[in-house]
Parts: C-alpha cells; sequence; structure tokens
C-alpha cells in the first residue's frame, strides 16, 4: 500500500516536472523566434532608410560614386540574403558601407549642415543601435535555449519539445571584425 | 540563466515590499486615528456623566479610510500625479532633432531591455536630471529634463534612459512611485495634525481643568499613550522621509550595473553621471517628495558627495563618486587584456571622505 503511494507519488513529481520543463522550452523557443523578428523588423526599417540617404547625398557626392554603389550593392545583397549567418554576414557588409559612407559625409560641411542629412543620419544611426541590441537579446535568449536544451535533465525531452539548438549572430568575417579604415586624403574635394 | 532568476527575484522582492509598504502606511494611519481615539477615551473616562465621553473611534474609522483612499490614489494616480508636479509634458511626436533623439534612444533601450517602449517626457527645467515611473513596464514612463538633452552626447543619455529602464524593469518604478505619494500624504496629514492640535489644545485644556482631574494628576495610561501618539506624528515626516531613501538607495547601484548591462558601455554612464555631478544647480521642478525617483539627488547638498552613517541614512542617493567608481570598474573589466587596459590603468579609487 505504502509503496504503491511512493510511486504514484513519483511518478506525478515526473509528469509535472516533464510539463514544466517541456512548456519552459516551448516558451523559450517562442522567445527566440520573437528576438528574431525584432531584429528583423530594424532591419527591413535599414534597408528602407538607405534609398533615401543614398538619394539626398548623391548630388553632393559625385565623387564618391563607388562609396555610394557599394552601399546601394551591400543593401540589395542584405535584402536577399535568408538565414542567420548568411543575413549576419551580408549585414555586417553593410555595416560597414555604411560606415564609409558617414565618415566621408564628414568631410562636407555643406551637406551635412542641411537638416536632412543629419536626420537621415541620426535614423540610420538610431537602427544601426537597434540591431545591435537586438541582435545582443537575440543571442542571450537564443544562448539559454541552446543551453537549457544540452544540459541535464531538461535535454532528455528536448527530443519530445523538437528543441533544436538556436543559431547565433556572430561574426564570422575578419574583415567584419577589423576598424574599417578610411582613406579621406585622395577624395577630399577642392576648396 | 541566474540573471533571469536575479530579475524575477528583485522584481518578487519589489512586489512584497510594495504591499508590505501599503500595509505599514494603513497601519500606522490606523494608529494615528485609533490611538487618538484611546487618549481622548481614557481622558475623557473619568468625566461626569454630563460631560463629553469619546466612545466612538471616528477618529480612528476616519484615519483609516484616509489611508486606504490615499493608497489607491497613489496607485491609481501617483505616476500621473508625479508628471504632473514636475511639468512634464509627452513628446508624442517629436518635433526637434533633440526630441528624435531622445525617442530613438528610448525605443533602442526598450529593445536591448526586451520591454514594451515606455511614454518619454520632458521636463522643462535647465538642470540634467531623469526619473522614471508607472506600475510597470506596460505603463511605465520615463522623463529627462531640457537641461538633460542639452548637456548630454547620445551615448551618455542612452546610459541615463538605460539606468531608468533597469528601475522600470526591476519594478523599482511601481515601489518609488508608491512611496513618493505617501511620503507627501504623510508629511501633509503630520502638519494638518499639528496645526489642528495647537488649535484646540486651549479647548482641551479648559475641559480638563473643569473635571476632576487635576486634582489626581490624570489617568498615567492616557498620558502614556498620548505622549507616544504625539511622538509618532512628529517624527512620522522624517521616518516616511528616511525609509523613503534607504530603498532608493539600494536601488541605484542595482540599476546602474543592470543598465550598463542593455548598453554593454558603463563608462557612458560614468560619464554622463560626472556631467550630472558637475552641474551643481538644483533640479528646481522636482520637489522633495519625489527626489529618490530621480538618477541623481535633485538638490544634492553636502551629503551627495560623502559616506557615513549620516550621509547613509539621510541622503537619497550613494556618492555619485562611488558609482562612478563602480562603473568604471565594470568597463576596465571588460576589457582585461584589450589596449585599453594597460594605458588607463585601474580605476581610481574614490577619495576618502
Amino acid at each position: 500500500m505504502f509503496a504503491a503511494l511512493l510511486l504514484l507519488a513519483i511518478v506525478a513529481l515526473v509528469v509535472l516536472w516533464v510539463i514544466g520543463a517541456y512548456n519552459g522550452l516551448i516558451g523559450l523557443k517562442n522567445k527566440v523566434a520573437n528576438a528574431w523578428k525584432q531584429i528583423d523588423v530594424q532591419l527591413k526599417r535599414r534597408h528602407d532608410l538607405i534609398p533615401n540617404l543614398v538619394n539626398t547625398v548623391k548630388g553632393a557626392m559625385d565623387f564618391e560614386r563607388n562609396t555610394l554603389e557599394a552601399v546601394i550593392a551591400a543593401r540589395n545583397k542584405a535584402v536577399n540574403a535568408t538565414g542567420v549567418a548568411a543575413t549576419a554576414r551580408a549585414e555586417g557588409e553593410l555595416t560597414q558601407a555604411l560606415g564609409r559612407l558617414f565618415a566621408l559625409t564628414e568631410a562636407y560641411p555643406d551637406l551635412k549642415a542641411t537638416g536632412n542629412v543629419a536626420q537621415l543620419q541620426e535614423e540610420l544611426t538610431s537602427t544601426e543601435n537597434k540591431i545591435g541590441f537586438a541582435r545582443q537579446l537575440y543571442n542571450d535568449v537564443a544562448t539559454e535555449y541552446n543551453t537549457r536544451q544540452a544540459t541535464f535533465p531538461t535535454m532528455l525531452i528536448a527530443g519530445v519539445a523538437k528543441a533544436t539548438p538556436a543559431e547565433l549572430w556572430q561574426i564570422t568575417d575578419d574583415t567584419e571584425r577589423a576598424v574599417p579604415t578610411v582613406d579621406l586624403s585622395t577624395t577630399k574635394p577642392a576648396p | 540563466m541566474s540573471e533571469a532568476a536575479n530579475l524575477f527575484a528583485q522584481q518578487e522582492s519589489n512586489r512584497r515590499r510594495s504591499t508590505w509598504l501599503v500595509i505599514g502606511f494603513i497601519v500606522f494611519f490606523a494608529w494615528v486615528g485609533f490611538g487618538g481615539d484611546l487618549a481622548f477615551g481614557l481622558l475623557t473616562a473619568d468625566a461626569p456623566a454630563g460631560e463629553y465621553h469619546h466612545v466612538v473611534p471616528f477618529l480612528g474609522i476616519f484615519t483609516t479610510l484616509v489611508a486606504g483612499g490615499i493608497c489607491w490614489y497613489s496607485w491609481r494616480f501617483g505616476p500621473r500625479q508625479v508628471l504632473w508636479a514636475t511639468g512634464a509634458r509627452e513628446v508624442v511626436e517629436p518635433a526637434t532633432p533633440e526630441e528624435r533623439q531622445l525617442v530613438n534612444v528610448v525605443e533602442e533601450m526598450a529593445i536591448a531591455s526586451g520591454l514594451p517602449k515606455p511614454k518619454v517626457w520632458i521636463v522643462p527645467d535647465d538642470d540634467p536630471n531623469a526619473f522614471a515611473t508607472g506600475h510597470d513596464a506596460a505603463t511605465a514612463s520615463i522623463a529627462v529634463t531640457a537641461g538633460l538633452l542639452r548637456t548630454l552626447s547620445r551615448d551618455e543619455l542612452q546610459g541615463v534612459v538605460a539606468h531608468e529602464m533597469a528601475h522600470v524593469q526591476n519594478l523599482d518604478v511601481r515601489l518609488m512611485t508608491l512611496l513618493a505619494g505617501m511620503v507627501g500624504a504623510i508629511a501633509l496629514m503630520s502638519d494638518g495634525m499639528g496645526r489642528m492640535l495647537r488649535g484646540s489644545r486651549g479647548v482641551r485644556m479648559g475641559g480638563g481643568g473643569a473635571s476632576r482631574d487635576r486634582g489626581k494628576g490624570g489617568n498615567p495610561l492616557a498620558i502614556v499613550v498620548l505622549v507616544l501618539w504625539l511622538l509618532t506624528l512628529l517624527v512620522a515626516p522624517i521616518v516616511s522621509r528616511i525609509l523613503a531613501m534607504a530603498v532608493s538607495r539600494k536601488r541605484e547601484y542595482l540599476a546602474d550595473a543592470t543598465g550598463a548591462q542593455f548598453t554593454r558601455n558603463p563608462l557612458a554612464l560614468a560619464a554622463a553621471l560626472e556631467k550630472l555631478e558637475a552641474a551643481s544647480a538644483p533640479t528646481k521642478a522636482i520637489t522633495r517628495g519625489a527626489a529618490h525617483l530621480c538618477i541623481v539627488d535633485p538638490a544634492p547638498g553636502l551629503l551627495s558627495s560623502r559616506e557615513g552613517f549620516f550621509a547613509d541614512t539621510l541622503a537619497s542617493h550613494p556618492p555619485i563618486r562611488q558609482r562612478i567608481a563602480r562603473l568604471q570598474g565594470m568597463g576596465y573589466l571588460g576589457e582585461v587584456g584589450g589596449p585599453t587596459s594597460s594605458v588607463i590603468g585601474p580605476p581610481t579609487p574614490p577619495s576618502p571622505r
């Protein structure tokens, strides 16, 4: 009698634990998906802002055609990228190209003086920051999710919850890790 | 995962403290009321049959109801009241580049903390300061002064907003806003009671003279209760303020740390605090009752730069130098072995007072 009750209690505990762990994993999985969507929203916003910026500065920066084209090319590549790793790489390149463009605009005081460019720059800086923070959040949540499903005892039910490790947003490229170098010596407009 | 656990512990502790605060507040008001009833009841117990006997404790019933009303009001309208008292205006459509930047920075920090975007307010005051209020993340408001927008760089502003978002996430805002309402109510009540007592003293003394109490020296229990009751009224405003300060001081270090975790840039907040400390002008728009809500003490005195028993008890914020030193410690810790750590060296320890 006592043994049967004990067994029943243990079984009930195990069942409760399985339910809790399963729900925890699913909750985290949704959090990861949601965090990824946050990044997506910001990326889309950046892609929308870039043509505006390029159009605004095009007239004044005719010399810098290469830089502008690089930005456009990087943007189009980023728009079409799919998957975490590919998107991360394409967006990283776009960040680089934008960084070069912003550094160049410093050489055009007239351009900076017009409110439009300053405003666009603030918008892009903010979007860039938001991407960074969304990525930070995504990586934090994804790491928690990955740790949970790989550690004992939750790993026992990871298969039931169809939990697979989420891909982290990493910097994979060595050139991206490096600080962007901008050479202004040859691109200065004539005074 | 330990961070998440820590966060839940913080939120839970703030919820619990908020509840206890409300309970303590009502109990205090009940004591003010029923204690008064008891004292008057004992004083008039020996009075002759024809004179007034204080039997129905209507003072106690009245004050308890008032306390309940104040709690409800602080809860319901506290955030709005705090914002209204500072003359803040909400930024709905950013008009200037500065406002645009503020709204952007708040959005960035909302993303970094994974919380909904709070409402953004600007306080028309030239002194740099900032505070957050609300019940929870969904109803939170972040207010900064116009002076803050002018003084700080984008990164520093981000640090300050991150600090306020940390208060929102920890649910500090709930506790702090409740406290603000109650500190104000207690100060008001103590003033009012004091005035009432002074006004009624003559009448009561006359009545006492007419009864036979004088010859016996009165009921000693009644005197004790009366003295205790008066003492409570006298110290209540001070105690309530000390309580508010004590609660807020601990939260500041934690909010600094959590904010740094959002921006991953503790040095920007340290730089912002340096600038806030350098701006010596008091923030006039923010009154004492809401001082504990702000990122730095709006009326810094000698205390804000000191440590020690009195400073620890009476200041609403830990010394700024101490906060800066801790943030700088975090900043350099993240760069151990990096190129800057050898150049800048260890953080300077806070100067002893």
